[in-house]
């Protein structure tokens, strides 16, 4: 063992890291990845909570495909706030179409009293297995069904089951409406709706097309289709289509007329200041019904 | 050297608690709902109304398109209504529902083997035409129109008919008190579907635990039939499968997607069989089949005959009424069937038990995280990986799914069965397998 051995180790080992270097370098020159340096710009703008709301692999897949086209042709961040889309139009040079901000809304009301057990699922724990499987533990087969498969898909902590009632609660200020546990419902249950002048919502929460007899049996407070809020509705926002009622938001002008017409209780208004003479009726009225 | 399959298999303990009961004819319920769907394909356009008069064994359903089969009415009575009536699916599907007058049978139906007809003197042609006619379809519970099968496509060469007598489920005894108390008419049938088929050469496939059916078919076969053999098979479940079975009787292996025609096989069940002789000789549509209702709890497991359409209530009333403690009931065996959310729910063609659970056993094990020990894989009998694909499945890796050969799982339950986990295995593969269709569909137009 003498000193020349380790000089000739690091001499030949700095020659070898020399020339790797120099074929790495040449390497990449050659095969240089030209990005579009717009892409890492928009992606600075999006939220980057990378929850699929938009239909592309994340956040950064939005940017690429945003540089991509450039245009904003369906192509928009449903989560980000309302400075976001105009800031990444800036960046390409185009004009940003304007979004009404929405908010995701539970359309299934039954809870445990109201749609009372029937059978007992103890399979795996998702809505997307449960649905698969049977129509529920309740009789109503259009139903929410509990498993909070859309508290799983939301990246924003929006929304969770309540123990209590089973059913799914949004948290408003939380909530982007990126429709990300729209896509999750197997039942469609969710709608991502008009947040609405100053918060203020009037929607059918049920989806529950079965004929008027068979969907009360199942549950108390379903959409019977019976048309009184259609009728009563001044502004022709509400259809009555295949017995289930819906409320255009576009349409609506948050009068509240159907939300005491409504003989189950099955449409919901949201951040209204509470009434004081009708509120009593209707109230009375739904204490009134067997469930 | 008895003869089985491979890969795979598992021995599930048999509980065959009725297999020494005879078969009963179930008294009359008192209303029938008899659903417009018991077959896989499209479902049956009524043909009666309200208010109308049928008698047993009258038309109430056409079959519409090829793959289809026509629903009779399995009472004489007057029509309630036709609505939706909650299956064993767990959903409602639409049936007419009868209220029970008499029992008085529609005028073509001869209660008795028309005499003096030799087997000979039925053409091909009119025993198809027959099976057609009284709406047959696989009794084994995949409900696949029985004339379809009998029809193999242009270019195949059908050498060999399977007449499949293994009733791996455990607990049902349905097709096992079948063989023994109908070898002679089992025996028509088979030849009868042999011609229709144009095949020399049948073979009847009964696992080994149930010698008394292997002893009186074997009786019947020296008696009568030429060109039948039975065959004893070792006990593994799950050897009714199709493509189990053809692996362990003749040793071929149906290509993945492939039907078994592609190995020039085909199977039926011995009830689709004993409804083919029926349907030939006295013209008797499908409207009765045996049904076993068992239950370790139930104070009278036993084999009915009843009518499509009876509440299974009627059924457990017969054997002895509900125990107390009941946590599940079952239509079809512990290990395919399915639980049911009401015993209202009717039996259908393809109901071949209503299996009774106390609670103590019905609630699953929490499952936990897996530990691949791969007993799953050395289970599964088409050599598939149950644990990937679950966890394929939980990913929703539909196309990874598709090219481990999510489609070929055939739902035997034989992973769910040995997972030391408790894993439920076979519900995230049921998802990937409905996600992979969804895929394969819209690429078919390309």
């Amino acid at each position: 063992m003498n000193s020349s051995m380790i000089i000739y180790t690091a001499i030949s080992l700095c020659a070898t890291g020399i020339t790797a270097a120099v074929i790495l370098y040449l390497v990449a020159r050659k095969f240089r990845v030209e990005e579009d340096p717009r892409v890492d710009a928009i992606e600075a703008l999006l939220p980057g909570a990378n929850c699929g709301g938009c239909g592309q692999p994340g956040c950064r897949g939005l940017a690429v495909a945003i540089a991509r086209a450039n245009s904003l042709e369906g192509l928009a961040c449903p989560a980000g706030d309302a400075a976001t889309m105009p800031a990444i139009a800036a960046v390409l040079g185009l004009e940003a179409g304007t979004r009404v901000p929405r908010v995701a809304v539970v359309r299934c009301n039954g809870d445990h009293d109201r749609r009372p057990r029937s059978s007992v699922y103890d399979g795996y724990p998702s809505c997307v297995v449960e649905h698969a499987l049977y129509r529920g533990e309740g009789d109503c087969p259009f139903g929410c069904l509990g498993l909070g498969d859309c508290a799983r898909a939301c990246a924003f902590g929006a929304i969770r089951v309540d123990e209590t009632t089973g059913l799914p609660v949004v948290d408003e200020a939380a909530c982007t409406g990126c429709e990300a546990c729209v896509k999750a419902c197997p039942r469609g249950i969710i709608e991502a709706r008009a947040r609405g002048i100053k918060e203020r919502r009037v929607f059918v929460s049920c989806v529950n097309r079965d004929r008027g007899a068979i969907a009360r049996a199942a549950c108390g407070s379903a959409c019977i289709g019976c048309g009184k809020c259609a009728r009563e509705c001044p502004f022709g926002a509400i259809t009555v289509e295949r017995n289930l009622a819906y409320i255009d938001f576009h349409k609506c002008k948050l009068c509240r007329k159907c939300v005491s017409s409504c003989p189950t209780g099955a449409i919901h208004e949201i951040n209204f200041p509470p009434r004081k003479v009708e509120l009593t009726r209707v109230e009375t009225e739904n204490t009134d019904t067997p469930c | 050297m008895l003869k089985t399959f491979t890969p795979g298999g598992i021995h599930p303990p048999a509980d065959k608690l009725s297999s020494r009961e005879a078969t009963v004819p179930l008294p009359l319920p008192e209303r029938v709902a008899i659903p417009l769907s018991q077959h896989i394909g499209v479902p049956a356009t009524p043909l009666v109304k309200k208010g109308d008069r049928v008698k047993a064994g009258q038309l109430i359903g056409e079959a519409v398109g090829p793959i289809s089969a026509n629903v009779h009415s399995s009472v004489s009575g007057t029509v309630l209504d036709i609505e939706a009536v909650v299956d064993a699916s767990g959903y409602a599907r639409p049936a007419v529902v009868i209220r029970v007058e008499g029992d008085e049978w529609d005028a073509s139906v001869s209660r008795q083997e028309s005499p003096g007809r030799h087997l000979s003197a039925f053409s091909r042609e009119e025993i198809l035409a027959a099976i057609q006619a009284a709406g047959i379809v696989g009794m084994g519970g995949a409900t696949f129109p029985t004339r379809v099968k009998l029809s193999p496509p242009p270019g195949s060469e059908p050498g060999l008919l399977i007449i499949n007598g293994v009733e791996c489920e455990p607990f049902l005894t349905a097709d096992h008190r079948l063989m023994i108390e109908k070898s002679r008419e089992l025996l028509i049938g088979t030849r009868f579907l042999m011609k229709a088929l144009g095949v020399e050469q049948a073979v009847i496939g009964i696992e080994n635990n149930k010698p008394d059916a292997l002893a009186g078919m074997r009786e019947a076969v020296m008696k009568h039939a030429l060109g039948i053999e039975v065959c004893p098979l070792k006990v593994k479940y799950p050897q009714g499968g199709e493509k189990q079975l053809i692996r362990a009787i003749t040793g071929r292996r149906v290509p993945p997607g492939a039907l078994p025609i592609s190995v020039g096989v085909v199977v039926h069940n011995v009830g689709t069989v004993y409804a083919a002789y029926e349907a030939i000789t006295m013209h008797k549509p499908l409207v009765e089949r045996v049904v076993t209702v068992t239950g370790k709890s139930l104070s009278r497991p036993g084999n009915y005959l009843c009518r499509v359409g009876t509440p299974v209530a009627c059924l457990i009333e017969a054997a002895g009424g509900l125990p107390g403690d009941t946590g599940k009931v079952i239509a079809g065996g512990p290990m395919m069937g399915k639980a049911l959310t009401s015993t209202a729910v009717v039996v259908t063609k393809g109901t071949s038990g209503v299996l009774v659970i106390p609670e103590s056993e019905a609630r699953r094990q929490p499952a936990r995280d897996c530990i691949r020990c791969t007993k799953c894989v050395k289970a599964c009998p088409m050599g598939l990986e149950p644990y990937l694909l679950m966890t394929l499945g939980e990913y929703r890796q539909t196309e990874a799914l598709e090219r481990a050969r999510v489609m070929d799982c055939i739902e035997c339950g034989s992973c769910n069965f040995t997972c030391p986990a408790h894993r439920p295995l076979l519900d995230i593969i049921r998802l990937g397998k409905s996600r992979v269709g969804q895929l394969m569909k819209t690429r078919k137009p390309s």
